[in-house]
């Protein structure tokens, strides 16, 4: 990317892979919760919903420093995952990830509730009767009938994932090169006397970025529709 | 032999149904919209669990309360077409019946080429199931259930969201399945023209009980069919054997009982043919009636007189022949103001004049009706 400045395609490159990190934790994570939502009535129904909306109420640094609490360097988790795997989030990409993926985690089970919900279990009865098991029945079917949902669930999960900035910044701090994405990045240079010409540029590619990521997932949405002949 | 004994309640629904249908053969159950029939079904399938009682097929038991066994509906191994045919619209024709196959529990049994064949799928293989007709859609069930091996089959009104010409369409591969593949068949209807052209046992169905089963033969002179079909509807089934065609006439001659019919069919000698004698296009004359239009006559002896109401019913035995064992009943509407000129009453002798007679469907030598 040569039109880039050297600063512009890390913090891109680095936006990206944070993205991506995150929408691979949050899919099986989000598929798990909706299914468990829609499908079993159990103690703590409510509570469970309400947690996984929380994200979507509370300011995104409280998140940020509820992470960090846990899984900082003397937090309860963070500490485990130090000693039992070597694992340091805090300050790191991985962390980055995280914080999205929980900023982002209401939008993806929604979207995968709603599909969830318009599957017809009938064609799950049908399935049985064809001798698909429990595992089977929702590997064949349930999950490619929810497809539309977890992909708009995915790519929507994945532009906010590009965007999200204050839980980021609370849990893993402003390090170039490792946790400074492109809405840090451009917080940054705002900060910084003279920097404004920097800060449209990044502005205007995170601008670009969202509405690609929009026109993806029309697109893509479109063409699992006519897939299913809907 | 396929033994349903069940009793579910659902709300203020009560469900208490026993049967027991020989195999192989098409077990019928008939009865009004709400009855249970699906319920029912879906208790055979194992998709819905009884609150008491028993369900065996054959020597395997599916379902038993008093032992605790329950065969899940995935192990049953009971194929299920449903009323919306329930096909998968992520997969293709192909798709689905590959779905199927590839879940069967033995090998062998009826290849998927001629499932195929035998219901004509070769054309519709690459289309999805939102290019399909809903004709095409339940031909395709039928083929994904066939494929599985089933060693019982469930059609819950596979017809009922078809038109008449699309009806027409579907039944005759109905009929194949019947007369080729020796599976067990349930299958759920409201309408009295399909179970008639299909079933062999009938079990009559009326708000979550079974008021009435036995051979369609039998069933088709209960009275308590007659209150669910009509005046009009009510009539004999008899299932005849085709004898040869009348050189004159060109018709089919079709031994009933200790009589013949002649009838307008095409069926080779030796077949069963199954004919309904409407009770309204039947007279009954206490001499042999001559000088008359009417080619077919029927002798016979008064097995009962019933009040129907402005008529009366007569049922006549039209098979009593030189052993004297008793033979197919037939039945006739007359006035009553006849019951009393004809004095017509049980262990008279009569001729019953066939106005017309309506073939309700052929099946070739490998199957026999009951």
């Amino acid at each position: 990317m040569i039109w880039l400045s050297p600063e512009e395609s890390e913090a891109l490159g680095l936006s990206l892979s944070v993205a991506i990190r995150s929408v691979a934790i949050s899919v099986p994570a989000a598929v798990g919760v909706a299914w468990l939502l829609t499908r079993r009535r159990f103690l703590g129904h409510t509570l469970l919903d309400a947690m996984v909306h929380l994200p979507l109420v509370l300011p995104p640094v409280a998140v940020g420093y509820a992470l960090l609490l846990l899984f900082g360097a003397r937090g309860p988790l963070g500490a485990w995952l130090k000693s039992a795997f070597g694992i340091q989030l805090i300050f790191t990409r991985n962390g980055a990830a995280l914080a999205t993926a929980v900023m982002s985690f209401p939008l993806m089970v929604r979207a995968i509730r709603i599909s969830l919900e318009s599957i017809d279990r009938g064609l799950e009865d049908a399935a049985r009767t064809l001798g698909a098991g429990a595992i089977d029945r929702f590997a064949t079917v349930t999950v490619p009938l929810m497809l539309p949902g977890l992909l708009a669930g995915a790519i929507t999960a994945f532009s906010a994932a590009l965007g999200e900035f204050g839980a980021v910044i609370t849990f893993v701090s402003n390090i170039p090169g490792e946790t400074r994405t492109l809405p840090l990045a451009l917080y940054s240079a705002l900060q910084e006397p003279g920097a404004e010409h920097a800060a449209a540029r990044l502005a205007v590619l995170s601008v670009t970025l969202g509405l690609a990521g929009l026109l993806v997932s029309e697109w893509f949405a479109r063409r699992v529709r006519r897939m299913l002949g809907r | 032999m396929l033994s349903v004994c069940i009793t579910k309640q659902r709300g203020a629904f009560h469900l208490d149904v026993r049967f027991d249908s020989p195999t192989p053969g098409v077990v019928a159950l008939f009865g009004p919209s709400g009855c249970g029939k699906t319920t029912t079904v879906n208790i055979l399938a194992g998709l819905l669990r009884p609150d008491r009682g028993r369900l065996s097929l054959d020597d395997t038991v599916l379902y038993d309360a008093d032992s605790r066994i329950e065969v899940p509906a995935e192990k049953r191994r009971i194929g299920y077409v449903f009323q919306d045919a329930r096909l998968f619209p992520h997969l293709n024709v192909a798709g689905n019946l590959r779905f199927a196959e590839r879940r069967a529990a033995r090998a062998g049994g009826i290849g998927f080429d001629h499932v195929v064949g035998m219901l004509n799928l070769q054309p519709l293989m690459t289309r999805r199931v939102h290019q399909l007709s809903g004709g095409e859609r339940q031909r395709a069930a039928i083929g994904r259930a066939l494929l599985t091996q089933p060693r019982l089959l469930l059609l819950d009104e596979p017809l009922a969201s078809l038109d008449r010409d699309r009806r027409e369409e579907v039944l005759p591969y109905l009929e194949t399945l019947r007369d080729e593949l020796a599976i067990p068949m349930v299958y759920v209807s409201h309408r009295f023209d399909e179970v008639l052209r299909l079933a062999t046992h009938i079990v009559l169905m009326r708000s979550g009980g079974v008021a009435a089963q036995g051979g369609i033969g039998t069933i088709s002179l209960d009275r308590r069919l007659r209150a669910m079909i009509g005046p009009d509807a009510v009539g004999a089934v008899v299932d005849g054997t085709v004898i040869g065609r009348e050189p004159s006439s060109g018709l089919l001659r079709v031994r009933i009982g200790a009589g013949e019919l002649q009838v307008n069919a095409a069926s080779p000698p030796g077949t069963t043919l199954r004919v309904q004698l409407l009770a309204r296009d039947i007279i009954v004359a206490t001499q042999k009636p001559q000088f008359l239009s009417v080619r077919n006559q029927l002798q016979g002896i008064v097995t009962a007189v019933e009040d129907d109401g402005a008529a009366d019913l007569i049922s006549i035995d039209v098979g009593t022949d030189a052993e004297g064992g008793r033979g197919p009943s037939i039945l006739a509407r007359i006035t009553k103001a006849a019951t009393r000129e004809l004095a017509l009453a049980p262990t008279k002798p009569v001729w019953a004049l066939v106005k017309s007679v309506a073939v309700r469907g052929v099946t070739s030598g490998g199957y026999r009706h009951e």
